[in-house]
């Protein structure tokens, strides 16, 4: 897991779960997301295992100091161990996170996968552009909409 | 044979609002529609006469609804559930959008499968820079079937020096 922190002006931190096992794509949003000047901290996650690990406080989570409730899920489809559906539909039946927004950011266009997504209340589901400068281009779009404008159920961390 | 628009449904009784809504998205680059209704009653009514312009089921599929929750006669929060109950509308994004940052509301917006839910801003260049954000992402990245069907793969424009959103500014205080 690696984690960074930064802080916004009132103070508010919002904590964001990034579940990608591609190193290369996880670098991408990585980076978009240090370069933004929103206060976040992100755990990033490179299975379906962990990801459920850490939401249901489990095994190496166990300790909620080391897994704060995550204000928004930012999940990849293909992912070892657990299947990134999986992990949705787990959230969804999980009092305490059934109303986490979850951005599934995939390479799958396949019909099968948007439909199950959207059937298991996947708050948006976005195709990740092959393309290295749309790419980084979706990343502020999407961090401008999720880390910016968006109001969670729950308020940010102050510090 | 050109796609056709991208239909937003604009459940929203304040005129002045909804008027702000039609200004932000009128040079929006991918073409889109609003369809403005302005009580609960109506956008179910819409959403669920079946009609020529529905589908088998008689529901009426627009490409997103942006939807207040105070409203005359229907509430949003009632609205939201019955599109929710739709399994044929499973993937329409449903965006809340209200004055309202009331913990409860949006805890049961959220329960009841909004996608997103936004607040207002009170002066009108930060509303317009909310919805011009909100074009970008829903019209422009956010993927469904329905709008695979109707769009070719258009790629936002970038809105370059695009205003951060007000919690991520570091200018003002």
């Amino acid at each position: 897991m690696s984690q960074f922190e930064t802080k916004t002006m009132n103070g508010n931190a919002l904590n964001i779960l990034f579940v990608e096992d591609n190193p290369d794509h996880a670098e991408l949003v990585m980076r978009s997301f240090q370069d933004h000047r929103v206060a976040n901290t992100i755990h990033h996650l490179t299975d379906g295992e962990a990801a459920l690990d850490y939401l249901l406080r489990r095994n190496a989570y166990s300790d909620p100091q080391k897994s704060p409730r995550p204000h928004v899920v930012l999940l990849d489809l293909r992912l070892p161990k657990v299947d990134g559906l999986e992990v949705l539909k787990v959230i969804r039946s999980s009092q305490g996170l059934e109303k986490i927004p979850v951005v599934v950011l995939t390479t799958s266009h396949a019909e099968l996968d948007v439909g199950k997504a959207y059937e298991y209340h996947a708050n948006s589901y976005l195709v990740k552009p092959l393309d290295f400068e749309k790419f980084t281009n979706l990343m502020d779009d999407l961090g401008f909409y999720w880390l910016g404008w968006n109001h969670y159920p729950w308020p940010g961390t102050s510090s | 044979m050109s796609a056709p628009p991208f239909e937003i449904l604009l459940v929203e009784d304040n005129p002045d609002h909804a008027e702000l809504v039609k200004r932000s998205l009128e040079d929006h680059p991918i073409d889109n529609t609003i369809h403005h209704l302005s009580d609960g009653e109506a956008a179910l009514a819409y959403l669920f006469r079946p009609g020529v312009d529905t589908d088998l089921r008689g529901h009426h599929r627009p490409h997103m609804v942006l939807l207040d929750l105070r409203l005359p006669k229907v509430d949003g929060l009632d609205v939201l559930r019955e599109i929710r109950n739709a399994r044929e509308l499973d993937e329409v994004p449903v965006i809340i959008l209200t004055t309202s940052s009331a913990e409860s509301d949006v805890k049961k917006a959220y329960q009841s499968h909004a996608n997103s839910f936004l607040v207002k801003p009170n002066d009108f260049q930060t509303f317009d820079e909310l919805i011009k954000a909100l074009g970008t992402y829903w019209l422009g990245w956010n993927h469904d079937q329905g709008k695979a069907l109707s769009k070719s793969s258009t790629t936002p424009r970038r809105v370059r020096n695009q205003t951060p959103p007000p919690y991520s500014s570091s200018e003002g205080s």
